[in-house]
């Protein structure tokens, strides 16, 4: 069945393709176990470190996709920052750092029936739209690329993100001040 | 590569993400769910980006990126009043407005 599969996905029969697929699947398997992790297990530590195998397999999969730069930038700012502003957060909010059996909440039924649905709708628009599109990276998205089009094209977005994050910043720091 | 599979993957996290946003009650966990969310949108951005061979799709997952550090700071930003005004940052205790 995996050879199956396999051929389906690479009719060229190219090697590199065969390569990408593996990886892919490797680390597909590995960022839903630990997305899994991350919803389910007591410990809030344990959380936040299956959120670090969760962002780096998001950013394998970005190079896997010939996408260098944001490869990059989501190791530097998800598990160089975010995971180290989670921390901080469970640190300053003294959640329990052993078991804690609060954490779950009683109607995680419903909750699990609406992310499967969701899932089954999504599954199936994708499926029915894109079951034979093929992605081939022939040549990665170099940093020289995407700068151009950041300083160019969407330049205008850009200095709009950049005051959203200085607005938020400042928003930040006044909501978490003592007075 | 099949762009199905990049687009599958994506929907699983989306809707674990969802799970963890219905299911939780601690409100850091919350805020972890929904950066499982923003990752699969990202997923689903490069991967159109690549499909298309543009750079659009990592353009705006930089952006996505961005907006992402900015919800972070500002949503721990919350909890942690919250954890000095309730002494608990469980969501199920936070029902002021509740009717």
């Amino acid at each position: 069945m995996l050879a199956a599969l396999l051929a389906q996905a690479n009719p060229t029969g190219d090697g590199l393709f065969v390569a990408q697929n593996i990886a892919f699947g490797v680390i597909a398997a590995v960022m839903l176990v630990s997305a899994w992790r991350v919803v389910t297990t007591k410990n809030v530590v344990h959380a936040a470190l299956y959120l670090v195998i969760v962002l780096a397999g998001v950013a394998a999969q970005f190079l896997l996709l010939g996408a260098e730069f944001i490869g990059v930038t989501q190791v530097l700012v998800y598990i160089g920052a975010v995971i180290v502003l989670f921390l901080f957060g469970i640190m300053l909010t003294r959640a329990k750092l052993g078991e804690d059996d609060t954490v779950a909440r009683e109607h995680r039924l419903m909750a699990a029936l609406v992310g499967v649905l969701l899932f089954g709708v999504m599954a199936w628009a994708v499926v029915d739209d894109y079951s034979d599109t093929h992605v081939d990276i022939v040549s990665p998205n170099t940093t020289a690329m995407v700068s151009d089009a950041i300083f160019s094209q969407y330049l205008i977005p850009f200095e709009v993100v950049s005051m959203l994050l200085l607005a938020a910043l400042i928003g930040a720091i006044v909501v978490a001040r003592k007075d | 590569m099949l762009l199905n599979q990049f687009l599958l993957l994506a929907a699983a996290l989306f809707c674990i993400g969802v799970y963890g946003v219905l299911a939780r009650r601690n409100a850091v966990l919350v805020l972890m769910s929904v950066e499982l969310i923003l990752n699969a949108v990202n997923i689903n951005f490069v991967a159109f980006g690549a499909f298309n061979r543009t750079v659009a799709g990592e353009v705006f997952g930089l952006f996505v990126i961005a907006v992402a550090a900015a919800e972070v700071g500002v949503g721990l930003a919350m909890v942690l009043l919250l954890y000095r005004n309730r002494k608990s940052i469980d969501l199920t205790e936070v029902d002021l407005m509740k009717g």
